[in-house]
C-alpha cells in the first residue's frame, strides 16, 4: 500500500540546510495498522506530509495507494484519507455540511455524501451532531469528526497524524476502538503517527521507529520489545548475605545482561525471561538461596526507545503510564 | 487560473472539476458569511458613515470640482473604498480556517488549488456586489444622480477590484499565517493607495501640487476611481472609463495569479 525508498526532505533555512528527513525506506501492506513512532522533531510529521502529497520530497520516491507520489499526486490524493493533527473543520461551519462539502471535493455526489456522512456519524458516536456548529463540539467529538472527514470518500489508505493528542484518557481509548474498526470493518490500511507508546502498543500491528530523520527500528510491538531489551527479572533476597550468590546464579542465564544489585534486590535482563524464570527459581532453590519475592517485568516500548536512541520518548507533559508489570 | 487548464487528454474533465470544486468552495464560504453577517454589515458601515457624515460637506464644493452633483464624484470613491477595504481583510478569515486545519484538509483533496482560492474570492465579490448596491441605494437618498448603466458598471468595477484585493489578501495571509502581521501590512498597503487615489477629493493637475499629482498617477487605484467617476457621469465608453476597466481587469489577473500560486505552493 505504501512503498518508499530514500524519501528525504531538506529545508533550507537562514542557517543552512536542515535535513528534516534524511532518507526513509518503508513498506506498508494492505490491511495493516502501522504506527510511526518518534519524539517530537524526529521527522514523523514531515514524512507524513510527504506521503500525503503536502510536501514535495527533496530526494527519493514512493508509491502510495498504487500511484507514484512524485508524478501522479492527484491519484494519490483521490485514494488516501488524511486526518491532520490540526483538525479539518471550521469552527463557524456545521458538522454535517463540512463533511458533505469535503466529499464534493472528491467528486462524490451530494446524496451519496449525505448517506455516507450519516452512517459515519453513527459509527463514530456522533449521532445528533449533524447540525451542530463545529466550535461547540468537545475535543473528542471534533477529532472523530476529523476522522469522518478523512473517510468520507472511502479511501483504502488512511493517514492519522497523532490522532489522540490532547484527548483525555477515556476519549483516547474510545478513539482506539474506532481506529481498529477502520481495519476490521472497512478493510482499510492505517498509517498513524504517535508519540504515545501505549497507543502504539495497543493499536499497531507493526511499528516503525524514526529518530533524527531516519528509521531506526521496525517490527511488531512484541518483536521490538523482545529484540531490544528482553524481560527484566527482579529477585528480592531474604538474607543480605545471599545477594552475591543470587547474582551469580542469575548471571548464568543465557544471553542475560550483567545482574545489577540494589540493596537486597537483584535485577537481570534476558530475552524471553519468562520462559527462563522457572529454571532460575529451581537453580536458586537447589543452592539453598531464599527469596522474598520475584517480579517479571515485560519491557515497554519506552525501554525499546531508550535502548535504540539513548533517550526516553516520554516528555514531561505527555507522560503516559505504561503497564510494566503486565505479563 | 490558466495553469490548471493545461492541455492534456483529461483537460475537459479537469475543467469540469475546476468549475465544480470552485462552486463547492464558493457555496461553503458564502454559507459561513451569511450565517455570520456581522463582518459584511460592518464593512458596509464605514462607507455609509462617510456618505452621511462627510458627503454633505462636499455638496457646496461640487461646482468648484467640476461636477454637477457632489455624490457623482464622491460615491465612486466610496465604492472603491468598499471594494478594497472589505476585500483586503478577508485574509483574517483564511488564517482562522488555516488554524482549524481546513486549508490543509482541502489541499490534500484532489481539488485544483486555484479552485480553493477562486471559490472564496467569488464569495467576496458577491458580498461587495450586495454592499455596493446597498451603498448606491443609500446614496440616492442623499441625492446621487447618475445614469443607470453607469451605476451598474461602477458597482461591477468595485466588485472586480474586490476580487483582486481578496486574492492578494488570501495570498499574503497564507504566507504570513498571523493576524498580527496581516493587519498592519494590509493597512500599510491600503491607506497610501486610498489617499493617493483621490477618493475623497479628486487629485488633478489643477487641485494638487505637481509632485502629488505625479505620484498619484502611478497608483492604479486612482485610474479605477477616475474610471468609475466617468461611468457615473455617463461617459461609459470614454478613455478614462476604458482605462479604469483595463486596470481593474489587470489587477484581477495579477491578484488571482498570486492567490492561486500561493495555494499551489507547498508549505515550507
Amino acid at each position: 500500500m505504501i512503498r518508499a525508498r530514500g524519501l528525504a526532505r531538506t529545508y533550507s533555512t537562514r542557517r543552512g540546510a536542515v535535513d528534516a528527513v534524511r532518507g526513509v525506506d518503508l513498506d506498508v501492506s494492505a490491511g495493516e495498522i502501522v504506527g510511526f513512532l518518534g519524539p517530537n522533531g524526529a521527522g514523523k510529521t514531515t514524512t507524513l506530509r510527504m506521503l500525503t502529497t503536502l510536501l514535495r520530497p527533496t530526494r527519493g520516491e514512493a508509491t502510495v495507494a498504487g500511484a507514484d507520489l512524485r508524478h501522479d499526486p492527484g491519484t494519490v490524493r483521490r485514494r488516501i484519507g488524511y486526518v491532520a493533527q490540526s483538525g479539518s473543520t471550521a469552527g463557524e461551519a456545521r458538522a454535517g455540511e463540512e463533511v458533505i462539502d469535503h466529499a464534493l471535493l472528491y467528486g462524490v455526489d451530494r446524496a451519496t455524501a449525505a448517506a455516507r456522512g450519516r452512517a459515519l456519524f453513527a459509527a463514530l458516536d456522533l449521532d445528533g451532531l449533524w447540525e451542530r456548529k463545529c466550535a461547540t463540539l468537545s475535543g473528542g467529538q471534533r477529532r472523530r469528526l476529523d476522522i469522518a472527514m478523512g473517510l468520507i470518500h472511502e479511501p483504502r489508505l488512511v493517514f492519522l497524524d497523532e490522532p489522540t493528542t490532547g484527548l483525555d484518557p477515556q476519549a483516547r481509548a474510545n478513539l482506539w476502538t474506532h481506529v481498529r474498526a477502520l481495519r476490521d470493518d472497512r478493510g482499510s490500511t492505517v498509517f498513524l503517527t504517535t508519540h504515545y507508546l501505549d497507543e502504539a502498543d495497543a493499536l499497531c500491528d507493526r511499528i516503525l521507529v524514526i529518530d533524527h530523520g531516519a528509521i531506526v527500528a521496525e517490527g511488531s510491538p512484541e518483536e521490538l520489545k523482545q529484540r531490544v531489551s528482553g524481560d527484566a527479572i527482579v529477585l528480592a533476597a531474604t538474607r543480605e548475605q545471599d545477594v552475591a550468590s543470587i547474582a551469580a546464579v542469575a548471571a548464568r542465564l543465557p544471553d542475560a545482561t550483567a545482574p545489577t544489585v540494589d540493596g537486597t534486590t537483584v535485577e537481570v535482563r534476558a530475552p524471553q525471561g519468562r520462559t527462563l524464570l522457572v529454571g532460575l527459581l529451581r537453580a536458586l532453590d537447589a543452592e539453598g538461596l531464599e527469596l522474598d519475592g520475584v517480579e517479571l517485568r515485560r519491557p515497554t516500548l519506552d525501554d525499546v526507545f531508550l535502548t535504540l536512541t539513548g533517550r526516553s520518548l516520554r516528555d514531561g507533559e505527555n507522560a503516559t503510564t505504561s503497564d510494566g508489570a503486565a505479563a | 487560473m490558466t495553469a490548471t487548464l493545461t492541455a492534456g487528454p483529461a483537460t475537459a474533465e479537469r475543467r469540469g472539476t475546476f468549475v465544480r470544486d470552485t462552486l463547492t468552495v464558493f457555496r461553503r464560504a458564502l454559507r459561513i458569511s451569511v450565517r455570520n453577517p456581522v463582518w459584511s454589515v460592518m464593512g458596509l458601515l464605514q462607507p455609509v458613515l462617510y456618505l452621511a457624515l462627510f458627503g454633505p460637506l462636499l455638496e457646496p464644493l461640487a461646482p468648484a470640482l467640476g461636477a454637477a452633483n457632489a455624490y457623482q464624484l464622491f460615491v465612486p470613491g466610496l465604492l472603491v473604498q468598499l471594494g478594497m477595504f472589505g476585500a483586503l481583510f478577508v485574509g483574517f478569515g483564511l488564517i482562522s480556517e488555516w488554524r482549524d486545519g481546513v486549508i490543509e484538509a482541502e489541499r490534500v483533496s484532489p481539488a485544483p488549488r486555484s479552485a480553493l482560492v477562486l471559490g472564496r474570492v467569488l464569495r467576496d465579490v458577491l458580498v461587495v456586489l450586495v454592499q455596493g448596491v446597498v451603498l448606491v441605494a443609500v446614496a440616492f437618498l442623499f441625492g446621487l444622480e447618475a445614469p443607470f448603466w453607469g451605476l451598474v458598471l461602477g458597482v461591477l468595477t468595485a466588485a472586480l477590484l474586490a476580487a483582486a484585493f481578496a486574492s492578494l489578501s488570501y495570498a499574503v495571509a497564507l504566507v504570513l499565517k498571523s493576524e498580527d502581521a496581516l493587519a498592519p501590512l494590509m493597512n500599510g498597503i491600503a491607506l497610501p493607495l486610498l489617499l493617493l487615489s483621490g477618493i475623497l477629493l479628486p487629485i488633478t493637475a489643477a487641485s494638487a501640487p505637481t509632485w502629488l499629482n505625479h505620484v498619484s498617477d502611478v497608483n492604479p487605484i486612482k485610474h479605477v476611481v477616475s474610471g468609475i467617476r466617468a461611468q457615473f457621469a455617463g461617459d461609459i465608453g470614454s478613455t478614462t472609463a476604458t482605462w479604469g476597466y483595463a486596470i481593474t481587469l489587470a489587477l484581477v489577473a495579477v491578484g488571482l495569479w498570486l492567490g492561486a500560486r500561493t495555494f499551489r505552493r507547498e508549505d515550507g
